[in-house]
Protein backbone atom coordinates (compact mmCIF):
# COMPACT_ATOMS: atom_id res chain seq x y z
CA UNK A 1 0.00 0.00 0.00
CA UNK A 2 1.23 3.62 -1.03
CA UNK A 3 1.89 5.69 1.74
CA UNK A 4 0.72 9.06 1.88
CA UNK A 5 2.83 12.10 3.15
CA UNK A 6 1.23 14.74 3.84
CA UNK A 7 3.43 18.11 4.61
CA UNK A 8 2.30 20.76 6.08
CA UNK A 9 3.22 23.78 5.98
CA UNK A 10 3.23 26.62 9.23
CA UNK A 11 3.49 30.10 8.89
CA UNK A 12 5.02 31.60 12.35
CA UNK A 13 3.34 34.85 12.64
CA UNK A 14 5.37 37.32 14.77
CA UNK A 15 3.54 39.72 17.30
CA UNK A 16 5.04 42.34 19.46
CA UNK A 17 4.39 42.06 23.25
CA UNK A 18 3.44 44.92 26.19
CA UNK A 19 6.15 46.13 27.99
CA UNK A 20 9.00 45.16 25.32
CA UNK A 21 10.72 47.87 22.86
CA UNK A 22 8.74 48.24 19.56
CA UNK A 23 9.61 46.84 16.89
CA UNK A 24 12.41 48.99 14.60
CA UNK A 25 11.15 49.87 11.13
CA UNK A 26 12.21 52.68 8.48
CA UNK A 27 9.01 53.09 5.99
CA UNK A 28 7.69 55.28 2.89
CA UNK A 29 4.79 57.63 3.86
CA UNK A 30 2.42 59.90 2.50
CA UNK A 31 4.92 62.86 4.21
CA UNK A 32 8.11 60.99 3.36
CA UNK A 33 10.53 58.15 4.72
CA UNK A 34 10.30 57.83 8.54
CA UNK A 35 11.17 55.52 10.99
CA UNK A 36 10.08 54.85 14.35
CA UNK A 37 13.31 56.32 15.84
CA UNK A 38 11.75 59.45 14.45
CA UNK A 39 8.79 59.55 17.02
CA UNK A 40 11.28 59.19 20.12
CA UNK A 41 10.32 61.67 22.83
CA UNK A 42 6.71 61.67 21.89
CA UNK A 43 3.83 58.88 22.26
CA UNK A 44 3.10 57.02 18.59
CA UNK A 45 -0.30 55.63 18.03
CA UNK A 46 0.60 52.92 15.01
CA UNK A 47 -2.93 51.71 13.61
CA UNK A 48 -3.57 49.43 10.08
CA UNK A 49 -6.38 49.73 8.59
CA UNK A 50 -7.46 47.41 5.75
CA UNK A 51 -7.53 49.11 2.31
CA UNK A 52 -7.88 53.06 0.65
CA UNK A 53 -10.84 53.77 -0.76
CA UNK A 54 -12.85 51.43 1.31
CA UNK A 55 -16.09 52.96 3.39
CA UNK A 56 -15.36 51.40 7.25
CA UNK A 57 -12.03 52.76 7.01
CA UNK A 58 -13.18 56.57 5.31
CA UNK A 59 -14.71 57.26 8.11
CA UNK A 60 -11.86 55.78 11.09
CA UNK A 61 -9.70 58.40 9.09
CA UNK A 62 -12.45 61.14 9.57
CA UNK A 63 -12.31 60.26 12.94
CA UNK A 64 -8.95 60.40 13.37
CA UNK A 65 -8.22 63.14 12.00
CA UNK A 66 -11.10 65.03 14.19
CA UNK A 67 -9.41 63.65 17.75
CA UNK A 68 -5.44 64.34 15.96
CA UNK A 69 -6.19 68.11 17.52
CA UNK A 70 -6.70 66.57 20.74
CA UNK A 71 -3.69 63.80 20.68
CA UNK A 72 -1.07 67.06 19.78
CA UNK A 73 -1.83 68.03 23.38
CA UNK A 74 -1.05 65.02 25.11
CA UNK A 75 2.18 65.13 22.92
CA UNK A 76 1.27 62.12 20.88
CA UNK A 77 1.29 61.19 16.87
CA UNK A 78 -0.91 59.34 14.71
CA UNK A 79 0.84 56.87 11.76
CA UNK A 80 -1.60 55.03 9.24
CA UNK A 81 -0.53 51.81 7.62
CA UNK A 82 -2.09 49.60 4.82
CA UNK A 83 -0.46 47.09 2.16
CA UNK A 84 -1.50 49.79 -0.18
CA UNK A 85 0.70 52.37 -2.55
CA UNK A 86 1.76 55.43 -1.72
CA UNK A 87 0.00 57.12 -4.77
CA UNK A 88 -3.23 55.45 -3.64
CA UNK A 89 -3.00 56.41 -0.11
CA UNK A 90 -2.21 60.06 -1.49
CA UNK A 91 -5.40 59.78 -3.90
CA UNK A 92 -7.53 58.65 -1.10
CA UNK A 93 -6.86 61.74 1.28
CA UNK A 94 -7.09 63.86 -1.48
CA UNK A 95 -10.23 62.34 -1.79
CA UNK A 96 -11.34 62.59 2.03
CA UNK A 97 -10.05 66.00 1.64
CA UNK A 98 -12.68 66.67 -0.94
CA UNK A 99 -15.40 64.88 -0.43
CA UNK A 100 -15.96 64.69 2.57
CA UNK A 101 -13.98 68.21 3.73
CA UNK A 102 -11.40 66.95 5.94
CA UNK A 103 -8.11 67.06 5.80
CA UNK A 104 -5.87 64.34 6.56
CA UNK A 105 -2.90 65.77 9.14
CA UNK A 106 -0.83 62.45 9.73
CA UNK A 107 1.11 60.59 7.50
CA UNK A 108 0.54 57.11 6.35
CA UNK A 109 2.37 54.26 5.68
CA UNK A 110 2.50 52.33 2.40
CA UNK A 111 2.76 48.95 3.33
CA UNK A 112 3.73 47.50 -0.28
CA UNK A 113 6.12 44.72 1.00
CA UNK A 114 4.36 43.92 4.38
CA UNK A 115 7.24 44.94 6.17
CA UNK A 116 6.10 46.49 9.22
CA UNK A 117 2.40 44.77 9.04
CA UNK A 118 4.55 40.89 9.72
CA UNK A 119 6.71 42.71 12.17
CA UNK A 120 3.59 44.32 14.42
CA UNK A 121 1.26 41.14 13.33
CA UNK A 122 -1.51 43.17 11.49
CA UNK A 123 -2.28 40.48 9.55
CA UNK A 124 -4.71 37.83 10.26
CA UNK A 125 -5.13 35.07 7.50
CA UNK A 126 -7.82 33.81 8.80
CA UNK A 127 -9.74 37.66 8.16
CA UNK A 128 -7.32 37.98 5.16
CA UNK A 129 -4.44 37.18 3.73
CA UNK A 130 -3.84 39.96 2.10
CA UNK A 131 -5.19 43.10 4.33
CA UNK A 132 -4.12 44.38 7.54
CA UNK A 133 -7.05 44.43 10.46
CA UNK A 134 -7.78 47.36 12.35
CA UNK A 135 -4.85 47.12 15.04
CA UNK A 136 -4.03 50.48 17.28
CA UNK A 137 -0.12 49.99 19.13
CA UNK A 138 0.50 52.73 21.58
CA UNK A 139 4.38 53.28 22.29
CA UNK A 140 5.53 55.66 24.51
CA UNK A 141 7.75 58.31 24.06
CA UNK A 142 10.76 55.36 25.03
CA UNK A 143 9.65 53.23 22.11
CA UNK A 144 7.78 50.94 24.31
CA UNK A 145 5.12 49.41 23.41
CA UNK A 146 2.64 50.19 26.13
CA UNK A 147 -1.39 49.25 24.36
CA UNK A 148 -2.76 47.22 21.60
CA UNK A 149 -6.18 46.69 20.26
CA UNK A 150 -7.05 44.37 17.27
CA UNK A 151 -10.32 45.11 15.54
CA UNK A 152 -12.11 43.14 12.89
CA UNK A 153 -12.17 44.17 9.22
CA UNK A 154 -16.56 44.71 10.06
CA UNK A 155 -15.87 47.10 13.16
CA UNK A 156 -14.58 50.66 13.08
CA UNK A 157 -12.74 51.49 16.14
CA UNK A 158 -13.88 53.88 18.93
CA UNK A 159 -11.89 57.05 18.60
CA UNK A 160 -12.66 58.51 22.28
CA UNK A 161 -11.72 55.29 23.75
CA UNK A 162 -8.02 55.54 22.24
CA UNK A 163 -7.99 58.99 24.06
CA UNK A 164 -9.49 57.39 26.81
CA UNK A 165 -6.53 54.62 26.79
CA UNK A 166 -3.51 57.26 26.20
CA UNK A 167 -5.00 59.50 29.16
CA UNK A 168 -5.26 56.41 31.05
CA UNK A 169 -1.53 55.45 30.46
CA UNK A 170 -0.16 58.96 31.33
CA UNK A 171 -2.09 58.96 34.16
CA UNK A 172 -0.28 55.97 34.96
CA UNK A 173 3.15 57.24 34.68
CA UNK A 174 2.31 60.38 35.82
CA UNK A 175 0.88 59.35 39.66
CA UNK A 176 2.05 55.44 39.10
CA UNK A 177 -1.65 54.46 39.88
CA UNK A 178 -3.89 52.16 37.91
CA UNK A 179 -6.76 52.94 36.52
CA UNK A 180 -10.52 50.89 36.91
CA UNK A 181 -13.11 49.98 34.50
CA UNK A 182 -14.52 52.73 31.98
CA UNK A 183 -12.26 55.38 34.00
CA UNK A 184 -12.40 58.74 32.19
CA UNK A 185 -10.18 61.79 33.31
CA UNK A 186 -11.18 63.38 36.52
CA UNK A 187 -12.30 60.18 38.50
CA UNK A 188 -10.82 58.40 41.27
CA UNK A 189 -7.64 56.23 40.40
CA UNK A 190 -6.78 52.74 41.66
CA UNK A 191 -3.57 52.76 44.67
CA UNK A 192 -1.51 49.78 43.41
CA UNK A 193 -2.14 47.09 46.43
CA UNK A 194 -0.05 46.84 49.11
CA UNK A 195 2.55 44.26 48.44
CA UNK A 196 3.20 42.95 52.30
CA UNK A 197 1.11 42.52 55.44
CA UNK A 198 2.26 45.10 56.83
CA UNK A 199 1.92 47.76 54.26
CA UNK A 200 -2.29 46.43 54.03
CA UNK A 201 -2.84 47.05 57.47
CA UNK A 202 -1.14 50.77 56.94
CA UNK A 203 -2.99 51.03 53.74
CA UNK A 204 -6.22 51.52 55.57
CA UNK A 205 -4.97 54.30 57.73
CA UNK A 206 -3.81 56.00 55.09
CA UNK A 207 -7.17 58.44 54.05
CA UNK A 208 -8.04 56.81 50.91
CA UNK A 209 -11.49 55.85 49.42
CA UNK A 210 -10.89 52.26 50.40
CA UNK A 211 -13.33 48.99 50.08
CA UNK A 212 -11.21 46.70 51.60
CA UNK A 213 -6.98 46.59 52.06
CA UNK A 214 -6.35 45.49 48.20
CA UNK A 215 -9.06 47.96 46.74
CA UNK A 216 -8.38 51.93 47.17
CA UNK A 217 -8.96 54.59 44.92
CA UNK A 218 -7.67 58.14 46.07
CA UNK A 219 -8.63 61.18 43.51
CA UNK A 220 -5.97 63.23 41.65
CA UNK B 1 12.54 62.69 -1.92
CA UNK B 2 10.24 64.54 0.39
CA UNK B 3 12.33 67.27 0.66
CA UNK B 4 12.96 67.98 -3.15
CA UNK B 5 10.91 68.02 -5.47
CA UNK B 6 11.80 65.95 -8.88
CA UNK B 7 13.16 69.11 -10.68
CA UNK B 8 15.34 69.99 -8.18
CA UNK B 9 13.54 72.40 -6.59
CA UNK B 10 12.61 72.31 -2.56
CA UNK B 11 8.96 71.56 -0.67
CA UNK B 12 7.53 74.45 0.84
CA UNK B 13 8.66 72.49 4.37
CA UNK B 14 12.05 71.76 3.38
CA UNK B 15 12.49 75.83 2.97
CA UNK B 16 10.89 76.09 6.40
CA UNK B 17 13.57 74.33 7.90
CA UNK B 18 16.58 75.21 5.80
CA UNK B 19 15.46 78.61 6.77
CA UNK B 20 15.50 77.87 10.34
CA UNK B 21 19.05 76.34 10.10
CA UNK B 22 20.56 79.42 8.77
CA UNK B 23 22.52 79.27 12.06
CA UNK B 24 23.14 76.01 13.90
CA UNK B 25 20.29 74.97 15.84
CA UNK B 26 18.67 71.83 17.57
CA UNK B 27 15.95 69.69 16.08
CA UNK B 28 13.43 70.75 19.07
CA UNK B 29 14.09 74.12 18.36
CA UNK B 30 13.49 73.88 14.79
CA UNK B 31 10.37 72.38 15.09
CA UNK B 32 9.15 75.38 17.13
CA UNK B 33 10.11 77.85 14.70
CA UNK B 34 8.52 75.67 11.52
CA UNK B 35 5.59 74.45 13.33
CA UNK B 36 6.40 71.53 12.34
CA UNK B 37 6.08 67.83 14.32
CA UNK B 38 9.64 66.69 15.27
CA UNK B 39 9.33 63.57 13.61
CA UNK B 40 9.21 65.47 10.21
CA UNK B 41 11.87 67.38 11.19
CA UNK B 42 14.17 64.34 11.43
CA UNK B 43 12.97 62.77 8.91
CA UNK B 44 13.53 65.84 6.44
CA UNK B 45 16.96 66.52 8.06
CA UNK B 46 18.00 62.67 7.07
CA UNK B 47 17.51 63.52 3.46
CA UNK B 48 19.08 67.10 3.46
CA UNK B 49 21.85 65.83 5.12
CA UNK B 50 22.30 62.95 2.45
CA UNK B 51 21.58 65.74 -0.03
CA UNK B 52 24.42 67.92 1.08
CA UNK B 53 22.15 70.69 1.87
CA UNK B 54 22.62 70.37 5.99
CA UNK B 55 25.71 69.73 7.93
CA UNK B 56 25.56 68.55 11.42
CA UNK B 57 28.11 70.31 14.00
CA UNK B 58 28.61 69.49 17.55
CA UNK B 59 24.86 68.31 18.40
CA UNK B 60 23.90 71.20 16.13
CA UNK B 61 22.39 71.26 12.63
CA UNK B 62 22.78 73.97 10.31
CA UNK B 63 22.42 75.38 6.49
CA UNK B 64 25.17 74.42 4.11
CA UNK B 65 26.26 76.43 1.22
CA UNK B 66 24.39 74.72 -0.64
CA UNK B 67 21.55 74.75 1.18
CA UNK B 68 21.70 78.32 1.86
CA UNK B 69 21.85 78.97 -2.28
CA UNK B 70 18.83 76.65 -2.26
CA UNK B 71 16.62 78.70 0.22
CA UNK B 72 17.64 81.65 -1.76
CA UNK B 73 16.67 80.13 -5.48
CA UNK B 74 19.83 79.69 -6.79
CA UNK B 75 22.19 76.26 -8.46
CA UNK B 76 18.75 73.98 -8.03
CA UNK B 77 21.06 71.91 -10.42
CA UNK B 78 23.76 71.21 -7.50
CA UNK B 79 21.61 69.02 -5.04
CA UNK B 80 21.00 65.25 -6.07
CA UNK B 81 17.55 63.99 -6.63
CA UNK B 82 16.17 60.74 -6.36
CA UNK B 83 13.88 60.25 -9.12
Amino acid sequence: MEEKVISETKETVSMPRLGESAPAFEAVTTQGTVRLEDFKGSWLILFSHPADFTPVCTTEFMGFAEIHPELKKREAELLGLSVDSVSSHIAWVRNIEEKMGVKIPFPVIADLDKNVATLYGMIHPGESKTETSRCVFVIDPEGILRAMIYYPLTTGRNMQEILRLIDALQTTDKYKVATPANWEPGEAVIVPPPNTQEMAEERLKEGYECKDWYFCKKKL
Amino acid sequence: MACINPDGTLTVSAKAILSALSSPAALEKVAKSTDLPLFRIRSSIREMLEAGLVEKEEGKYAATKLGREKIEGGKDDQVKTDL
